[in-house]
């Protein structure tokens, strides 16, 4: 069978052409409106309460229109951006340092390796600042100097000070000044909340976004919503791989539900692996954490010389450690970005000098940086980080080298939007880490905030007004024959999942399922690699279908039920991702081909056949799906090859 | 390690609920709690019995979601951890382990070890917030905040809205979560003029979702994952008591 087919190029119609400074602002003025009276007629669904989704439903509710908001967790204020530790990025040039949002937008595409849309990375640059005035005027406690101005750090791919932080909780706090102002629109009446409610599929009919069926997590009741348009703002995939930074209710099944029903999916392939995570420990592990970037200014990442080596790191003498990413990039040493310190991480691992009881480790030695600064300057920059260290391992980072992996932290593709956040399909609009705009083959630090919120607060309420204004659309009832269809199907998939009554775990097929996605579509990529991983996908899924076994019953709180649909879901994806992987056999950010590299073995782009997004159409479960490809044409940043050595 | 594990199993709101026990052999101690109710609840799913529900989310502290009492203290043993941050080295082999769901009463049982915390929630709609509308903001360094107020705000700010603290309390009572709000916002010059109607609507509202009042034990922020301190009941009590007065011409009315 073939991998893929092509399919008609698709264009994005929506971004005015012209002066890229103006581009927004010609697009705000030639957007139609919806009049205050009219929007209390309109009714906008919104999955997730993120930073995305929580700010979007928020700001819609000010406006008037009549909003649902729809989220799996037990309240709004646990989805996942809360646990965002470093910063949201903002062109306000305090520091006087040079920056301006010309800079943070050419950074941003650069940073992104030349993947992304100069259009939407120009609008998010300029949208920056407002990010800052609104959040501030909220409340969130952003960090302050002593004369009570805002105060600002580094962060990678970036030669300014332009970063804006709440401690090492940057994600909670902004989080909680969106779901703040979402709770006074619900007290106000205008947003209806629906927390531990999960949407199972997307309604079309007559070819526009109509609603969403969801199931009461508590109850176990299906239902179907209706709406005048519908947002997905559900984030990430990174949990098809089982071991992630994101939270385990993470899942790709409002998007991929979308996809399924005729929304193009963009650079699924495009997956950000971070280098500091506290390693695995066990066939137990759950999930991973982060340890920040921060820790790699002051600590020496190294492994011992002899592969096998098993002495406790303190007896290891100096001249049998080879502190490898000083040696492989003189220049920039441990400091290299998050990709290059991934993959040289992974490639002495896989030489069989990595350390811990699984071998899948590194160490980052703070002896150095103590001996000459002493042990309480260390603590001030890094205590909480230190004291994290130490409750998850049970190690004295003080007094032993950390050890470190990278693993899964975001993805960069999603579905794809136009230059409205609106997806293939009309009235389906995509905003946040759903949708695949802004970053790329690779996101910079401090980036993902700053583009959930400016999606929300500030684009989306914008663009969607111009659809909206063509509403109210005729009413809908359950009778109507694709509403029952959407239904019906959700609760056939639910009761043959029940069905099933194998042999084996969800977790069990999850965890497998991760194992091959980390293997073959993880921090590097081979022909070889991916079309092994396809078969072994696909037979898995087979299996999943055959023998997964699912307790209980659908008519309350069944955890393993949610979880079961979600695996169902990502094996689908986990194709799609693999065969976006197999075809761009370019390297490109967080994508490594093995096949695509310099003589010295860093990433090769193949700007000439693959500057281009890569945006897929579904045509069945085993169909080879079909490949649209958007041309991107950059007229104000001119690609370079990217170097630390 | 071998571990016995008594869990709290209610089958739902209606079912009076009862304590079972479950052996749990080979317990890494690297494993953290909730992994090891993962390893649990693989078991019991092969067995065919009903896994163990839990809330649980992040896993690094910071949702909020996960909360069970463990041997009669909520978030367990270790000061201000969370459920998914207490590792099982804090255990010893042979141990027999007490697992409860939070109890209170505005946090009824929904299966097992998950309750229904909506009554939070309510409490922020009720004026846990800035009035900000998108669009309407000053430039953000149109105002100054004095770094000792920005750095409290944010102490109090860094709840993670959990429950522990109802759980703890012998009342019930909510109040360190609603004086942790109450604090972050009044501390901020652009949480002054909605600082009388904040207080009254959040008090009020956790009254009506039938929390308890304080009687200042301190339970609560004995137990509290991020140490929000006993401190801001008091100053939600001053921000209270002068906003009744100034209504109602007496206090605490």
């Amino acid at each position: 069978m073939e991998l893929f087919t092509h399919g008609e190029p698709i264009a994005d119609t929506k971004a005015p052409d012209g002066p890229i400074e103006t581009r927004w602002q010609r697009r705000r003025f030639g957007a139609k409106l919806v009049n205050p009276a009219n929007r209390r007629k309109l009714t906008v669904i919104v999955v997730g309460t993120g930073l995305a989704g929580g700010s979007a439903a928020a700001t819609l509710g000010e406006l008037g229109y009549r909003v649902k908001s729809y989220c799996y967790q037990d309240s709004p204020r646990r989805a996942h951006s809360i646990a965002a530790q470093g910063g949201i990025n903002a062109a306000k040039n305090y520091r006087n340092d040079g920056d301006s949002i010309q800079r943070l937008f050419y950074d941003t595409v650069k940073g992104g390796d030349f993947r992304s849309r100069e259009s939407n990375v120009r609008r998010l640059a300029e949208v920056s600042v407002e990010i800052i005035d609104q959040a501030v005027a909220q409340g969130v406690p952003f960090a302050r100097e002593y004369g009570g101005l805002l105060d600002t750090r580094s962060f990678g791919g970036a030669q300014v000070q332009r970063t804006f932080y709440a401690r090492g909780q940057t994600g909670q706090q902004l989080l909680l000044g969106a779901y703040q102002a979402l709770e006074r629109q619900i007290g106000l009446g205008r947003v209806e909340m629906y927390s531990r409610h999960e949407m199972l599929e997307l309604i079309v009919v007559d070819g526009r976004a109509r609603g969403i069926v969801v199931r009461d997590l508590v109850s176990g009741e299906i239902t179907t919503e209706y709406a005048d348009a519908v947002v997905l703002a559900s984030g990430g995939y990174g949990n098809v791989f089982y071991l992630s930074t994101n939270a385990k209710g993470c899942n790709v099944t409002a998007t991929w539900r979308a996809h399924r029903k005729g929304a193009l999916f963009a650079n699924p392939c495009y997956t950000q692996i971070h280098p500091t995570c506290i390693p695995v420990s066990g066939d137990h592990q759950s999930k991973l954490t982060l340890m920040s970037e921060s820790l790699r200014n002051d600590g020496r990442v190294w492994v011992p010389q002899r592969a096998g080596d098993d002495r406790p790191p303190r007896e290891i003498p100096e001249d049998e450690r080879d502190y490898f990413l000083e040696r492989m990039y003189p220049s920039f040493g441990n400091l290299v970005p998050r990709d290059i310190a991934s993959r040289a991480a992974k490639g002495v691992c896989d030489s069989g000098r990595g350390v811990g009881a699984t071998g899948l480790g590194v160490y980052l030695d703070f002896a150095d940086a103590i001996g000459r600064l002493g042990r309480s300057t260390i603590a001030d920059r890094y205590g909480n980080l230190f004291e994290m260290y130490q409750r998850i391992t049970g190690e004295d980072p003080y007094e032993v080298p950390m050890r470190i992996y990278p693993a899964v932290h975001y993805t960069m593709g999603g579905l794809w939007v136009d230059y409205d956040l609106e997806s293939t399909i009309p009235g389906l609009f995509v905003i946040g880490e759903a949708n695949f705009s802004d970053h790329g083959a690779n996101r910079l630090g401090a980036s993902a905030l700053m583009q959930g919120l400016a999606d929300g607060y500030f684009v989306l309420p914008s663009t969607i007004a111009d659809y909206l204004s063509a509403g109210p659309f005729e009413p809908l009832t359950d009778d109507h024959p694709e509403v029952a269809a959407a239904r019906n199907d959700v609760a056939d998939r639910l009761a043959r999942l029940l069905a099933c009554n194998g042999d084996r775990t969800v977790d069990s097929f999850h965890r497998e399922l991760g194992q091959i996605m980390w293997d073959h579509c993880g921090m590097e990529r081979s022909d070889t690699g991916l079309r092994k991983a396809l078969a072994e996908i696909r037979s898995l899924r087979e299996q999943f279908w055959q023998r997964v076994r699912v307790p209980g019953d659908g008519e309350g709180l069944n955890q393993a039920l949610e979880k079961a649909g979600r695996v169902a879901d990502f094996f689908e994806l986990a194709e799609l991702m693999c065969v976006d992987a197999l075809h761009r056999t370019e390297s490109a950010g967080g994508h490594f081909r093995a096949e695509s590299q310099t003589p010295d073995g860093e990433a090769q782009r193949d700007d000439d056949r693959f500057s281009y997004v890569a945006a897929w159409e579904f045509t069945g479960a085993d169909r080879p799906p079909v490949l649209h490809k958007e041309d991107l044409d950059f007229e104000y940043v001119h690609p370079t090859q990217r170097s630390y050595k | 390690m071998n571990l016995t594990l008594r869990i709290w199993r209610q089958s739902g709101p209606d079912d009076p609920g009862r304590m079972v026990s479950y052996p749990v052999p080979d317990v890494s101690p690297d494993m953290s709690f909730l992994e090891m109710l993962d390893v649990l609840n693989e078991r019991l799913t092969l067995d065919g019995e009903e896994p163990v529900a839990f809330d649980h989310d992040c896993r690094e502290g910071i949702c909020g979601a996960c909360g069970m009492v463990i041997n009669g203290v909520a978030h367990g043993p270790e000061r201000a951890t969370t459920a998914c941050q207490l590792h099982m080295r804090h255990f010893s082999d042979g141990q027999t382990i007490d697992i409860e769901p939070w109890r209170a009463r505005a946090f009824p049982v929904v299966k097992d070890l998950v309750v229904d915390r909506t009554a939070f929630d309510q409490i922020i709609a009720a004026g846990g917030y800035i009035t900000a509308p998108a669009g309407s903001a000053p430039e953000a360094h149109a105002q100054l905040v004095r770094k000792s107020d920005a750095d409290a705000a944010f102490e109090s700010a860094a709840c993670i809205g959990c429950g522990a603290c109802v759980a703890a309390c012998p009342n019930g009572s909510a109040m360190l979560f609603t004086a942790a709000k109450v604090t972050h916002l009044s501390l901020l010059p652009q949480g002054q003029p909605e600082r009388s109607t904040r207080v009254v609507g959040m008090v009020d509202a956790h009254d009506a979702a039938g929390f308890g009042g304080c009687t200042n034990i301190g339970e609560c922020t004995a137990v509290c994952p991020k140490g929000i301190p006993l401190t801001s009941i008091g100053r939600l009590n001053r921000d209270y008591l002068k906003a009744t007065r100034d209504r109602d011409g007496a206090p605490g009315t």
